[in-house]
């Protein structure tokens, strides 16, 4: 018999503006040692759907309006309070996505982890604090975090964010739970963390035979680690089955939309790049930061080298796509070609004028023909500015507009990314993710720039939305002569877009080449480990990847 | 209302809303803020045309009426010297109201300026700028008027700019605080990366998005300030009887509180009722200003 049994679970929100079937009508089942994967995109209603086994939704708005969730035979909705405090203690733990936010900052992780254990609801069950800490300690070493026994005393802010993961899982599993729910575990993190991860996952779930639930908008991680696939649009279930015919042998429309977004295999559009035109040299290019929290004299400590010696050139008409895992300074080598950061050595050409040096006075005119598109479209729009006036300040600032004819020119702007012309009045928040990216990227193109830098401008985006914002970047770099750099940890979308790659760590480039010849051949053991830690939207290979590690 | 709303088409002439356009829209559908902006507004409009209508003079004593409750003669009742307490209520409204107003306004605008700059540069200005309001704040403010009263004499205009000037500190205080978060967000970056000047980036990206707390504690400085005048010319160092304003009008109501209440309740009651109005205001407008709350 299936450990926990769910069946037609519907949960809706009452809100102002009427009714909303957050989840509608969705059944499934897991077994113990087996793991089902939820997948889809925001607003699909997957985490809900998890959240309401373990009563964690705000109600109101939210109200489960029908349906059974049976626990070992027992209904996890109709439970009562003191019953559901006994359910999360014992049985079913959850892994959220942030492990940046979701540990407490004021207390050690150890004192995080025993917590379960020795304020346990089951008198019975309270352990003293010197054997809690026996199994926390264990439980921290096979989760793989080296030195357990000083790092129990460590507070969160000390651990890297796969290492945080790490600590999230041991917490999670600190109570020898049945059932697992990992919600979207690995989005936050590196590729090659993501990897390490999902191995750990998979290993855990082998030794201690309990049920995961997996949580993801991405098909492509869930490939390698799945039994069974549940796929969700707006509520419903779309697709269900286990993963080999969902992957190979796709019924649904929208679950062959959600494969097909997936980017994979080269860029189809012609390099468009002039060979011997550079429009931006960077020669020798260091951007130090001064080390906040390191105090010493010694020179080698004393900075943060973010960039440490950089020299590239990037081709007229080129998309050079530039890869490397957080921390390795590719957001600031963006920043500091365009003298966004104060650089501290070297030289930044743009079209054979030097950069570097100049006044923020004497950039302004350079700074309408180099623009940035950034990471995250709901921080990178003023909050209190219209969509009209977000793309008009631009135009009007640099003289490209007058009042009489901004209008004209703000509206070919929205049809230019693809938004409607009857939302300029509109404020960010009304807007989706991926239309604010849109808005982001008319503002981007506004003065009609030659050279953008796309800092992960899809990297908080749904995979079908991803995959719009990427052809629309496609079509404006064709339609605009534009160049391009293009910044991303994700592989699979930089092998996509770029004609050339820049592989970045620690500073410093580790390879660079053309896009084909560098998946194709990498030379540094580096850059070998970044590719091989892809996920593939195919199960087989991704099972002979994770177990042969 | 219908052709302003946000889903109407674009009309030629319609170059896009602002924020402030928006915000009064959204401020006239909120009956208490329009309550409340009524109120002030016919406060407002009161202590302006009060020499002109005003049943008495402000100093008019009538010795026969002293402390007389309110009758048809004199609608609120009459003070110890036989005063009309309506003529000196509205009277006092005027300094009270300026004073706010003034004041307030002394504050907003030097802590708004000076917090933003001191935000948005960081490092050693910053440092020195906000050391600058550590130094004003430890200055116990009493000598500081005192001092200011005594170079320049007694001047109700002096009064106003001094109060406005200790309290401006907690001003700057707040509005750095708010910019210092938002200087590193990635609208702000967009808009060095469009080449705004510095300035710019202040007052169109900064100032706006400080507005929230600054307009609450815009409504609790208001009535602050009106209570400190009352205190300061307690003391003597503001205005003086038989002048009036409602903060000095309750001090002496207090007195005498047991025997001749109405001497306390009616300023009193106009007081609060500027407070309230000006709460209903300021949540309004904090509403109006910030796009994210709902538009209806």
């Amino acid at each position: 018999m299936a450990i926990l049994e769910v069946s037609g679970l519907k949960v809706y929100f009452h809100t102002r503006n009427g009714v909303v079937k957050a989840v509608d009508d969705v059944s499934f089942s897991v077994d113990s040692g087996e793991t089902l994967a939820i997948v889809g995109e925001s607003g699909s209603g997957k985490s809900v759907t998890c959240y309401s086994l373990l009563d964690l939704l705000p109600k109101p708005p939210a109200k489960i309006e029908g349906g059974t969730a049976l626990f070992n035979g027992k209904d996890l909705l109709t439970c009562t309070p003191a019953e559901m405090r006994h359910h999360r203690c014992n049985d079913i733990a959850v892994i959220f996505q942030d492990p940046m936010t979701s540990l407490n900052p004021f207390l050690t992780i150890g004192e995080q982890l025993i917590e379960p254990l020795i304020y346990h609801p089951d008198k019975n069950k309270i352990q003293t604090r010197a054997d809690a800490k026996i199994v926390a300690v264990s439980l921290l070493d096979e989760v793989g975090i080296i030195d357990p026994d000083t790092r129990f005393d460590c507070y969160p802010h000390e651990f890297s964010g796969g290492m945080r993961q790490r600590v999230m899982i041991a917490m999670a599993l600190i109570t020898e739970p049945k059932l697992l729910i990992c919600d979207e575990p690995t989005t936050a993190l590196d590729v090659t963390i993501q990897a390490q991860i999902l191995e750990l996952i998979k290993k855990l779930q082998d030794t201690r035979n309990v049920a995961v639930i997996f949580i993801s908008h991405d098909l492509g991680v869930v490939a390698g680690i799945a039994d069974k696939v549940l796929v969700m649009c707006n509520g419903t279930v779309r697709e269900a089955g286990n993963t080999d015919s969902i992957f190979y042998d796709t019924q649904n429309d929208y679950t062959k939309k959600l494969l097909s977004a997936i980017p994979d295999g080269p860029k189809i559009l012609p390099n468009r790049a002039k060979v011997g035109d550079p429009l931006i040299e960077v020669t020798e290019l260091k951007t130090y930061f001064k080390n906040q929290l390191n105090k010493s004299k010694a020179e080698d400590t004393r900075f943060i080298k973010a960039v440490d010696g950089i020299s590239l050139t990037i081709a007229r008409g080129e998309i050079l796509g530039l890869v490397g895992e957080s921390g390795s300074g590719k957001s600031t080598l963006g920043r500091s070609i365009l003298q966004l950061a104060p650089t501290t050595e070297g030289s930044v050409k743009f079209a054979g004028e030097t950069l570097t040096g100049l006044t923020p006075n004497q950039l302004v005119p350079w700074r309408r023909k180099m623009q940035m598109i950034f990471q995250d479209p709901y921080a990178s729009l003023n909050p209190r500015m219209t969509v009209f006036e977000t793309l008009s300040e631009p135009l009007l600032y640099h003289g490209l507009a007058n009042k009489n004819n901004i209008a004209a020119q703000v509206r070919q702007l929205m049809d230019d990314v693809g938004l409607a012309q009857s939302q300029l009045r509109k404020y960010p928040h009304e807007f989706s993710g991926g239309q604010r990216q849109r808005i982001a990227i008319g503002r981007a193109i506004a003065t009609k720039p030659e050279f953008i830098i796309a800092d992960e401008p899809v990297s908080a985006l749904d995979v079908t939305i991803q995959a719009q914002i990427l052809d629309l970047i496609l079509e404006l770099v064709e339609r605009h002569n534009l160049t391009m750099m293009f910044i991303s940890h994700d592989l699979s979308v930089v092998r996509y877009i770029s004609d050339r790659v820049v592989v970045m760590n620690k500073g410093v480039i580790i390879e660079q080449g053309d896009t084909e010849a560098l998946w194709g051949s990498p030379q540094q053991a580096y850059t070998k480990d970044l590719l091989a830690a892809i996920p593939r939207a195919d199960p087989k290979s991704e099972r002979i990847r994770i177990n042969s590690r | 209302m219908s052709t302003l709303s946000t889903d109407s088409v674009v009309l030629p002439e319609d170059q896009g809303s602002s924020l402030w356009q928006d915000a009064w829209i959204k401020l006239s559908k909120n009956r208490l803020a329009l309550f409340g902006l009524g109120v002030l507004v016919f406060l407002i409009i009161v202590s302006l045309l009060t020499p002109l209508i005003a049943p008495y003079g402000y100093e008019e004593q009538n010795l026969d009426m002293g402390a007389t409750a309110p009758s048809l003669q004199h609608w609120l009742g009459t003070d110890i010297f036989g005063r009309d307490m309506l003529t000196r209520i509205m009277y006092g409204g005027r300094v009270s109201l300026m004073v706010g107003f003034i004041a307030t306004a002394v504050a907003l605008v030097i802590g708004i300026l000076w917090g933003a700059i001191a935000g948005f540069y960081g490092g050693r200005l910053d440092a020195v700028m906000m050391r600058i309001v550590d130094v004003l704040y430890a200055l116990p403010f009493m000598i500081f008027i005192i001092l200011l009263m005594v170079v320049f004499g007694r001047n109700i205009l002096l009064l106003f700019l001094a109060i406005g000037a200790v309290e401006w500190l907690t001003m700057a205080r707040i509005v750095r605080s708010q910019v210092m978060s938002l200087r590193n967000q990635e609208f702000v970056e967009a808009a060095h990366s469009l080449g705004l000047s510095q300035w710019t980036i202040i007052r169109r990206h900064l100032i706006p998005n400080t507005l929230g707390p600054v307009i609450v504690y815009t409504t609790l400085t208001i009535p602050s300030v009106m209570l400190l005048e009352a205190f300061l010319s307690f003391l003597g160092l503001g205005i003086q009887p038989p002048e009036s304003s409602w903060g000095l009008l309750i001090n002496y109501g207090v007195e005498t509180m047991e025997e001749f209440p109405w001497l306390l309740i009616f300023p009193g009651i106009a007081l609060s009722l500027t407070l309230f109005a000006l709460n209903f205001l300021g949540d309004g407008l904090r509403d109006a200003l910030d796009p994210r709350t709902s538009k209806d």
